[in-house]
């Protein structure tokens, strides 16, 4: 060995660099082969957790309507826009709506990237409940995927809490009320505790609020851990359980799809078949005994066709659902601002005082008992919620939308019963009143045990077994069940956003609310 | 379980009675931590005005006087039975409540209240507390509002 040639070897290496570190990083080469697109996938931190092959249905935009992954979009939307806020924002109740002003009108882009931040936040919510809404017709929280169903609640769960505790940072007027009625949400339990005269012994309402908020009333230290909460408990949550979520998709054998399938022509044009035969994954596996013997696996006795590799398909749609994403909250927040209003002020209420919309239906339910609509009905709502892959275990039709013809009658019907009754209801509680115009002595645990908010669950739940009688499915019970839950969701929030107005008065519209 | 952690004899095992012990420990050790980091959250300190204050002599409440401090969030009262007074907050999500001809109002949720407090409309689950009032040794008066007294309580002060 001598000099010359270890001069020149070096000089190739740095001619090669590019080409050497690439490699290193993509150690399969160029992905012009199936096995190369193969490892592309299963060699890459970020890719792995994807299957090499995806199956056409999966692909399908009529299928997932790319709902789910647009969540997960958003949420990294979220994230990174709220990276940039805390760099400004100062959670002090001195400087917290300084510094959001700040931000709104100083800083270069801010408005912008909070507007960014608030509306993503708020999709996701809106878009959980499309993705919850498509799993639950399509009927995939079954076969398996019970689980990854709880895991998605949990999400949701999260999401309200993320999308709160952020709610409350900018400490204006409308924070500030929201976090008020919150921390009277928290302590309503007492008026539960206090009718069973038990306050004295477990005082659940109070220890919950003296948790979160550090004392009772909404000030220093309630903003400083609710923005602990926001900034660190929340999104390292909300990261593990999507974490949680995005592995069992994969364990449970990807997403759900018919039994029968045939791809169609229309497939070609997102998701080309490739025509070779063999290759590294021929048609007709062949499965050690280990694999036979863990039981449900759901990849046995199933040959492969139908799918179609990864590596560029499904990347192509992931990509394309991103951009769509993407351009969408940019544009979003470019024309329509969050709101931003005076500084809280705790001797002059908002009137009429209201949470966050998303929690607006709940508010209508509370303005009948604090209890039952701030913790008990959303907690039945919740565990429903929860036990519906546990109680309905049907297992055919899994991954077609609806199940059956009769599936999308009992839907509509459920639609159109549930519009009738929920409006029927507000029209009754806004003309008539409740039990206690009628009866002022009443006690206040019949009210807050009956009420119009317990009587529509109540109904809900009844209905729901009702249908379960006439089809002899559970499926069918679920399914009404889980559609009735939608449209009170949807027709709540939008009451109470729209029509409830000073003094929680009815009003047509914003127009009519007086002046005071 | 405890037909396989009992023997033949109806003793329990050494190796069941370790494991019971470790899995004992265990839980105990968990709920020890969960009550000390509830307990660590329960802020002993609070930055919150004191719930005890003075108002004032009770030459500055003359009969017929209705005054309403916000910073306090209470109404104070005098009429010919006496100084009283009645706290500002709904009892049913905190709003602060306005005073009208027949009581009171909460602009929130509808809540409305009679002259002395009590519900007649609305979701709240109480009345509006009525808070002690005290006279000082300098003469001034104070307000508890931390203790409630029933409704109706009225006192004479000179």
């Amino acid at each position: 060995m001598n000099e010359t040639s270890g001069v020149s070897k070096f000089i190739e290496n740095v001619k090669s660099l590019a080409d050497s570190v690439t490699g290193s990083i993509f150690r399969g080469g160029k992905p012009d082969t199936d096995k190369a697109r193969a490892s592309v996938v299963y060699n890459n931190f970020f890719m792995h957790i994807q299957s090499v092959k995806t199956h056409v249905n999966t692909l399908r935009p009529s299928y997932t309507l790319g709902l789910g992954l647009i969540v997960f979009f958003l949420f990294a939307f979220v994230f990174t826009s709220g990276i940039f806020l805390m760099v400004y924002y100062n959670p002090s109740i001195e400087n917290a709506f300084r510094s959001v002003k700040n931000i709104n009108h100083v800083v270069f882009a801010g408005k912008v990237i909070r507007n960014v931040h608030k509306w993503t936040g708020e999709g996701m919510i809106v878009f959980l409940f499309l993705h919850m809404a498509r799993v639950f017709f399509t009927g995939s929280y079954k076969s398996g995927r019970e689980f990854n169903w709880l895991v998605g609640i949990v999400l949701l769960i999260l999401t309200f809490m993320l999308n709160l505790s952020g709610y409350l940072l900018p400490w204006d007027q409308l924070s500030y009320w929201a976090m008020v009625i919150v921390s009277n949400i928290m302590m309503s339990p007492k008026e539960l505790t206090d009718s069973l005269g038990i306050t004295k012994f477990l005082d659940v309402g109070t220890m919950t609020t003296d948790f979160v908020f550090a004392g009772l009333t909404p000030g220093k230290e309630a903003l400083n851990r609710v923005y602990l909460f926001h900034v660190m408990l929340f999104p390292i949550a909300i990261s593990i359980f999507v974490g949680i979520h995005f592995w069992r998709i994969r364990k449970d054998g990807g997403m759900t799809r018919p039994e029968e399938f045939t791809p169609k022509d229309s497939d070609k044009s997102y998701a080309p078949m490739s025509d070779k035969v063999g290759g590294i994954f021929p048609t007709h596996k062949t499965y050690g005994l280990m694999e036979l013997a863990t039981g449900k696996t759901r990849a046995v006795d199933r040959d492969v066709e139908n799918t179609v590799m990864s590596w560029p398909n499904l990347l192509i749609a992931e990509l394309a659902v991103l951009m769509f994403t993407l351009a969408f909250a940019l544009i979003y927040s470019y024309y329509v601002d969050a709101p931003l209003k005076e500084m809280a002020n705790p001797l002059i209420p908002e009137n009429p005082a209201k949470a966050p919309w998303y929690f607006l239906g709940l508010q209508e339910l509370l303005s009948y008992s604090a209890f039952m609509g701030g913790v008990g009905l959303p907690t039945a709502a919740l565990i429903g919620l929860a036990l519906i892959p546990y109680l309905d275990r049907e297992q055919d039709k899994v991954g077609v939308w609806f199940t059956n013809k009769m599936g999308k009658r009992i839907a509509l019907e459920s639609f159109i019963i549930s519009i009738i009754c929920i409006i029927g209801m507000l029209v009754f509680a806004i003309k008539f009143g409740w039990l206690r115009s009628w009866f002022p002595d009443i006690p206040q645990l019949v009210i807050t045990i009956v009420n119009p908010g317990s009587i529509w669950v109540a109904f809900m739940i009844l209905w729901s077994l009702f249908t379960i009688k006439r089809t002899g499915s559970t499926r069918m019970g679920a399914m009404a069940l889980f559609v009735m839950f939608l449209v009170s969701y949807v027709i709540l929030t939008y009451f109470a956003t729209e029509m409830r107005g000073p003094n929680w008065g009815f009003y047509w519209s914003k127009s009519q609310w007086p002046i005071h | 379980m405890s037909s396989e952690v009992h023997d033949k004899d109806g003793n329990v095992s050494r190796r069941d009675f370790l494991t019971l012990s470790a899995v004992g420990a265990a839980a105990v050790t968990g709920m020890g931590i969960l009550a000390g980091v509830f307990r660590y959250a329960k802020s002993d300190a609070r930055y919150e005005d004191s719930k005890v204050f003075k108002i004032g002599k009770p030459e500055n409440f003359p009969v017929g006087t209705v005054r309403k401090l916000d910073d306090k969030k209470v109404f104070i009262f005098s009429d010919d039975a006496g100084i009283y007074a009645i706290s500002s907050v709904c009892t049913h999500l905190g709003c602060v409540v306005f005073e009208m001809e027949e009581g009171f109002q909460c602009p929130c949720h509808g809540s409305k209240y009679n002259k002395i407090g009590k519900v007649v409309a609305g979701p709240a689950p109480r009345g509006l507390p009525w808070f002690e009032v005290t006279q000082d040794v300098d003469g001034s008066l104070v307000v508890d509002a931390s203790r409630e007294v029933p409704a109706g309580t009225k006192n004479i002060f000179s």
